[in-house]
């Protein structure tokens, strides 16, 4: 039996960069790409071009671990990712490509009363906001997930999770390959190995990109780029209050079905899902200095492997297999920002950190947008750079203290 | 003995068992050798295609041969060392975790050295011999059970002894150096910044760890790793039977096996000869040597060579039973019949490590593979890992790597190394690069026989436009199965650049990642399970409110005890008496837990003044200080006292969970941004045992305790500290309050602490509470938590709090952002109380608030959420904290809480609900 499903026999073409577009986006990946998608899909906008400095959506978009929910605490959040998540459950049929979305539910481990207040309080929020949303005991969540140890003897017991059935994950690569063969199809130019150096700016407006390609003029330029987002704002004098750190992440072999659904873990630091082929899927937290290099230290790996057999016994004898990094865009407030900048004509799409996989439809339709109507949409208007000088924050860090 | 065994070979028997059967093999067989010996050759049928899959290799770079062990989902067959009883399974693509509990040991070492060599073959050995002649600390680690790298497997010479002895031997007088550590069976599988880098060492079922994380920094690190033989791309050329050459010669020369009968050899370099001619003395015949190139440089000792031919098909169906041989140029094929397919593509450096180290690599056109070029960080590579391909080449390659890297260390060389006499070897023939036999159809040319991969999948991903090797990967999944595509990789890079026209220099290898080889994760965990998965801190009173029956609250890593039932007493009757006992008499709480942070210097006033919101540096000695600290958003991050002891010093209390944290800020402060300030922060939470005792009868019981200390409230008001005796014991007493009630905390030795309190016991009168009663008293007086009440989004105002933020400092933590927009909007969720309609009705904390009576259809926007929520005895009802949207204007407002399907009515006051005047604070 093939474990992974049978791609289409085309997916895009590289052609030579233009001169000029109407739109340059920078960054192909899961989130550049989207947003090409719903430019021309929406707006009726094909005159786009996506650059990637490496290969198409080789950054975070191949190197996430794809975990899918809506269950965030703050309203301005819930619309965004809730309106990716109705997104994702159409999203196979729309891109005709089989992403491999598996509405496996997500639980969210609560191991102190302080997690437990802060989870029956995002379950109620979420329900107010019409998502999907449960609180489980220790005896539902071992329903759900029986390999979870829940035994109160352990050092951190489990006290109880949130529930979101209607989470899941999906291949990240597929997701993206979907995207950006849709795009192609419908006109726009996908270049790989083409960096934007520089970013062009004349009289407080946006010119043109400077590229390893040349260069290239552009009535918009949107930068998508994650982990290098603050490097190529800089390049237009534009600054970002936007850290970049490592995030790793790791597979086992591929195992026989033990894990239906998905586990996160803040207080034992650890998430858990299990791929379509078997493997075991895990991260932790950011590796806590600043790097643009995609790779983190090992010590986050062991500590992470520790957390994974406090709530994971049965994994004791499996092995790691592969490790890897990506370089997250982290805000002060852990929310994205998604909008204009004080130069016209130059929008940034930013801060997703470790969790802005799942709201790659959802960005992407908003994001386009923005670029189309030169206003934000209503969904991603609350994320705008000027919260950190309004203090309009959404933060998810101290109140949620939930990424991914 | 068994059938397929070399005669003559010796070896203690083992037995074990293979899919349910039994078996015999020697010691020193790997579960390969063995299974080869008795004659099996399919392992198991391939995952996605079904077809039957044998033994391919000798190592790690198995492909093929996975086995679950027990417990233990998969493994390489090659690589199990063959142990009586081992009972295995062949795999088809997927392990199997059982619920067994895993009770072996893990561990971890620490090492430090000056030379780190990797592998212990001819290079390795010599490197590490140079290196520790100098005197420099070197660690030398080897996958192996054995030493010598390939020695063991190719039977030449060193020295004039075989080489599997002279590396032994190497080794053996390497190991009883003081200042060198030989590590057997340990494979370094990680390779990270500065010069870190981590292996594993496996010790066995029965030692005293399993295995353990060796974690190693090195000054210099010698890379000695070898190469791997390459494949070849044919029609069929994943049958049992086909095997790399020189892995059938390992099996010949170390385990004494034949891997076949009558075989045929198909190369496109000079080294499957010599795989050739000792499978021929050991007994297996050799129908021919098939060679791509035109003329081959040596002769087949007397076996037909077949130039300028590939292999065009293999024919039987459950293993090789033939091989269809045919000229590279087209022509009429030949059928040679063969149970045994030699395949050797020639040989690529294992460049695994390095390029984790971040070194580039480049093509060597040469020997048409992947070589180590610039280097990031001290490494050296040497002998066949860079492409050295003959034994004395590796020798002096060897030495005069470890020479450069003892050098670079620091240490000086001494004389010259003595490079081992090994036989004199025919200079070699140029290699042919030969990846993919051409076909017709491509559907059974494997490139990745884990995943089930061809190069017709290859084509098909170039074909859909793709070019870049990372893509065909992931489209294919060629190169991602337990071997990581140690064999596959390069193989499917080369078939794509068939594919697309480009050479392979051109299109790179996908990124080598660790860890090299798959390490268990109970390994890596290492001692960190269980209830040394983080550290239980527990006050030094501990052991009383364990006897006393108190469960416990995890908080960080504190254990609290949490209230103390009397015997038939539920949690909520026990809160209720212990919240009474308090308000009417007196209690007494272990306080221990708050953090402590014992700030000094001649700046300590000022550094305080700009890390809390208020103003410490007015504080008088002897005088205490409410303080609170937000961030640089203006949001409260931590609170707690402050008490002045002398001009230059102060000590800081924090909230329990979040000590570190504070410490952490603190320190990162006055690094990062205030390095001038003579400033010094020292945790001293364990140093003290902090009793708080709280209630009206407090003051007669403090004077009881400690007659020489004047406790009218005039003598020692609110918010100052005494420094006495208390039951005898040298004593810090603070009067402050977390109750509302009269309250002193008293502070001694931790080495005390169990004294006091048990002093303080002694009195009979004192009721013991614990941090839910705590949490209650201070919520009846509207006291906020720290990420409770707080979550990172509060501000000191919303908290009510205005008076603890200074109009007149200049600057401090967080004061810009009280001025932003939206931080002085009206509207800010306020910190309020709420009264529910029905006093009976407890609100869960984390409900929300909203202002209908009937829920609207989301999404609802919601104006704020239950910080706390408790019964009250002196309330004589339930009440609430919560943080409400312009809560502040909503007093006496009625509003609800959607509670499943039901909208719950609550009354919005003051958050201050049980003496607002202040009145009960001096007793
Ligand atoms: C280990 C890990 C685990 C994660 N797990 C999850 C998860 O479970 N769920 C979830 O929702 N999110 C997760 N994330 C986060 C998620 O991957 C990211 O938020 C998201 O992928 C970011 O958007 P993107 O796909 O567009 O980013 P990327 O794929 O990183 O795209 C940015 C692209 O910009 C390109 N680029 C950068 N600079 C330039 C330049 N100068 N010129 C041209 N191109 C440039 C980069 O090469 C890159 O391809 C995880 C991230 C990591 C690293």
């Amino acid at each position: 039996m093939r474990d992974v499903p049978e791609h289409p026999d085309w997916l895009w073409s590289s052609p030579e960069p233009k001169r000029s577009y109407d739109v340059v986006i920078v960054g192909g990946g899961g989130h550049g790409l989207a947003t090409a998608y719903y430019l021309a899909k929406n707006h009726g906008i094909t005159d786009v071009a996506v650059l990637e400095r490496g290969w198409l959506a080789g950054g975070n978009m191949a190197r996430n671990t794809t975990i899918i929910r809506s269950n965030y605490l703050w309203d301005e959040s819930a619309g965004i990712y809730e309106h990716a998540l109705k997104l994702w459950e159409g999203l196979e049929d729309d891109l005709g490509y089989p992403i491999l979305f598996s509405q496996r539910g997500v639980l969210n481990l609560a191991h102190s009363l302080q997690d437990v207040r802060d989870s029956v309080r995002r379950v109620h929020a979420n329900r107010l906001n019409g998502v999907d949303a449960e609180w489980l005991g220790p005896d539902e969540v071992k329903e759900i997930c029986p390999i979870v140890n829940v035994s109160p003897d352990v050092r951190y017991p489990v006290l109880g999770a949130t529930y979101q059935p209607r989470a899941g994950i999906a291949k990240h690569d597929y997701v993206a390959w979907g995207f950006a063969r849709a795009a192609a199809a419908m006109g726009v130019h996908l270049i790989e190995n083409c960096e934007v150096t520089g970013v062009e700016v004349a009289g407080g407006r946006v010119q043109a990109v400077q590229t390893t390609k040349g260069r290239i003029a552009a009535g918009t330029v949107a930068l998508s780029a994650a982990g290098h987002s603050s490097v190529v704002a800089a390049t237009a004098g534009v600054e970002l209050p936007v850290q970049t750190h490592p995030l790793q992440a790791l597979v086992s072999e591929l195992l026989e079905p033990v894990h239906p659904t998905v586990v996160m873990s803040n207080a034992v630091h650890v998430y858990v899902s299990q791929a379509h082929k078997g493997e075991l899927v895990m991260g932790a937290g950011i590796d806590p200095y600043n790097s643009y290099r995609q790779r983190g230290a090992f010590h986050i790996i062991e500590q992470q492997m520790s957390a994974a057999l406090e709530l994971f016994p049965i994994f004791a004898r499996a092995h790691v297999l592969r490790t890897w990094a990506g370089i997250v865009d982290v805000t002060p407030d852990a929310s994205p920002v998604v909008g204009k900048t004080p130069v016209d004509g130059l929008l940034v799409n930013c801060g997703w950190g470790t969790g802005g996989f799942k709201a790659t439809p959802g960005v992407g339709w908003c994001y386009a947008h923005t670029i189309a109507h030169g206003e934000p949409h209503p969904l991603n208007a609350p994320f705008s750079l000027e919260r950190f000088t309004t203090g309009a924050l959404v933060d998810e860090h101290g109140a949620a203290a939930v990424a991914h | 003995m068994t059938s397929r065994r070399m005669t003559g070979w010796q070896g203690e028997t083992v037995r074990f068992r293979f899919d349910g059967r039994d078996y015999e093999g020697v010691r020193g067989d790997t579960l390969a050798s063995a299974l080869l010996a008795n004659g099996v050759r399919t392992v198991a049928a391939s995952p996605a295609l079904g077809r039957p899959r044998g033994i391919y290799a000798a190592w790690t770079e198995e492909p093929n041969a996975l086995v679950q062990v027990a417990a233990e989902p998969m493994l390489q067959a090659t690589t199990v060392e063959l142990r009586d009883g081992l009972d295995a399974h062949g795999l088809s693509g997927r392990g199997r975790l059982t619920d067994e509990t895993d009770t072996a040991r893990y561990d971890a070492v620490h090492a430090h050295c000056d030379v780190l060599v990797v592998g212990a073959g001819p290079a390795g050995l010599a490197a590490a011999t140079v290196a520790a002649e100098t005197g420099a600390r070197v660690i030398i680690a080897d996958d192996r059970p054995i030493a010598g790298g390939s020695l063991p497997d190719t039977a030449e010479t060193v020295g004039g002894v075989a080489g599997a002895e002279w590396a032994a031997a190497t080794l053996d007088a390497l190991d009883g150096r003081p200042d060198i550590r030989v590590l057997r069976r340990t494979s370094v599988f990680g390779y990270y910044d500065d010069n870190y880098l981590v292996a594993v060492e496996r010790r066995g079922e029965h030692a005293h760890s399993r295995e353990r994380v060796w974690r190693i920094r090195a000054r210099r690190v010698v890379l000695a790793t070898g190469a791997h033989e390459r494949p070849i791309a044919f029609a069929g050329n994943d049958r049992p039977g086909v095997m790399l050459a020189g892995s059938a010669r390992a099996y010949a020369n170390r385990h004494g096996v034949l891997p076949g009968d009558r075989a045929v050899v198909f190369t496109t370099n000079d080294s499957a000869y010599a795989a050739a001619r000792d499978l021929a003395a050991a007994g297996v015949e050799i129908a021919a040597i098939v060679d791509t190139r035109a003329t081959p440089s040596r002769g087949g000792d007397g076996v037909e060579i077949l130039t300028g031919h590939v292999v065009t098909a293999v024919g039987g169906d459950d293993g090789v039973s033939s091989v269809t041989v045919s000229p590279s140029d087209g022509g009429a094929g030949r059928e040679i019949e063969a149970d045994l397919l030699l395949v050797s593509g020639g040989w690529s450096p294992l460049v695994h490590l390095f390029s984790q180290s971040g070194g580039d690599l480049r093509h060597d056109d040469g020997i048409g593979s992947f070589v180590p070029a610039s280097a990031r960080q001290a490494v050296e590579v040497a002998g066949a890992a860079r492409g050295v391909f003959t034994l004395a080449g590796c020798l002096e390659d060897g030495a005069a790597a470890g020479a450069r890297a003892a050098e670079a260390a620091g240490f000086r060389v001494e004389g010259t190394f003595e490079v081992p006499r090994t036989p004199d070897e025919d200079p070699a023939a140029p290699a042919e690069h030969l990846w993919l036999v051409p076909g017709a159809d491509y559907s059974t040319h494997f490139v990745d026989l884990q995943r089930d991969v061809t190069v017709a999948d290859v084509m098909r991903a170039t074909g859909a436009g793709l070019r870049s090797v990372e893509h065909v990967k992931r489209y294919t999944t060629a190169g991602t199965a337990h071997d990581q595509g140690k064999l596959s990789g390069v193989l499917t890079s080369a078939v794509v650049g068939h594919a697309l026209g480009l050479p392979l220099g051109d299109l790179g290898t996908t990124t080598f990642r660790a860890p090299y080889v798959p390490v268990g994760f109970a390994t890596l965990a290492g001692r960190h399970r269980g209830a040394l998965h983080d550290p239980v801190r527990t006050t030094s009173l501990h052991e009383w409110h364990v006897a006393y029956g108190a469960p416990f609250e995890n908080v960080g890593q504190w254990k609290r005890p949490w209230y103390y039932p009397r015997a038939g007493e539920d949690m909520e009757t026990a809160v209720l008496r212990e919240c009474g006992a308090v308000r009417e008499s007196v209690g007494a709480m272990d306080a221990s837990t708050l953090g402590k942070i014992d700030v000094q210097g001649p700046d300590a006033a000022e550094f305080l003044d700009r890390i809390y919101t208020n103003m410490m540096s007015t504080l008088k000695v002897g005088a205490i200080r409410y303080g609170v600290m937000c961030r640089p958003d203006g949001m409260v991050f931590d609170d707690g006292t402050v008490i002045r002891l002398a001009d230059d010093r102060f000590l800081v209390t924090t909230t329990t969970g979040n000590a570190a944290a504070v410490l952490d800020w603190m320190e990162e402060w006055l690094q990062t941004e205030w390095p001038g300030l003579r400033v010094y922060c020292t945790s001293v939470t364990e140093h003290w045992a902090t009793v708080a005792l709280a209630g009206p009868g407090s003051r007669d019981v403090l004077a009881g305790l400690a007659p020489g200390l004047a406790v009218d409230a005039a003598s020692f008001p609110f918010m100052t500290w005494r420094d006495t005796e208390v039951a005898g014991l040298a004593a810090r007493v603070c009067r402050i309050s977390f109750s509302g009630e009269l309250a002193y905390e008293i502070n001694v030795n931790a080495w005390d602490g169990l004294a006091l309190w048990e002093a303080v016991m002694g009195t009979g009168v004192v009721t013991p509470y614990g941090t839910e009663t705590m949490h209650v008293l201070r919520a009846e007086k509207g006291y906020p938590i720290v990420g409770q009440d707080t979550d990172g989004t509060v501000t000191p105002a919303d908290l009510g709090m205005d008076w603890v933020v200074s109009k007149k400092k200049p600057d401090f933590i967080g004061k810009r952002s009280f001025a932003r927009a939206d931080t002085s909007r009206p509207d800010r969720k306020h910190l309020v109380g709420l009264l529910p309609a029905d006093p009976g009705r407890l609100l869960p904390e984390g409900a929300h608030l909203v202002e209908t009576s009937t829920l609207p259809e989301p999404p609802v926007p919601t104006l704020g959420h239950v910080t706390s929520s408790y019964r009250s005895a002196v309330l004589g009802s339930t009440f609430a904290l919560a943080l409400v949207s312009g809560g502040r204007d909503r007093m006496g407002e009625v509003l609800y809480v959607p509670l499943g399907g039901e909208q719950v009515p609550v009354t919005v006051t003051s958050h201050i609900l049980y003496d607002p005047e202040g009145a009960r604070r001096d007793g």
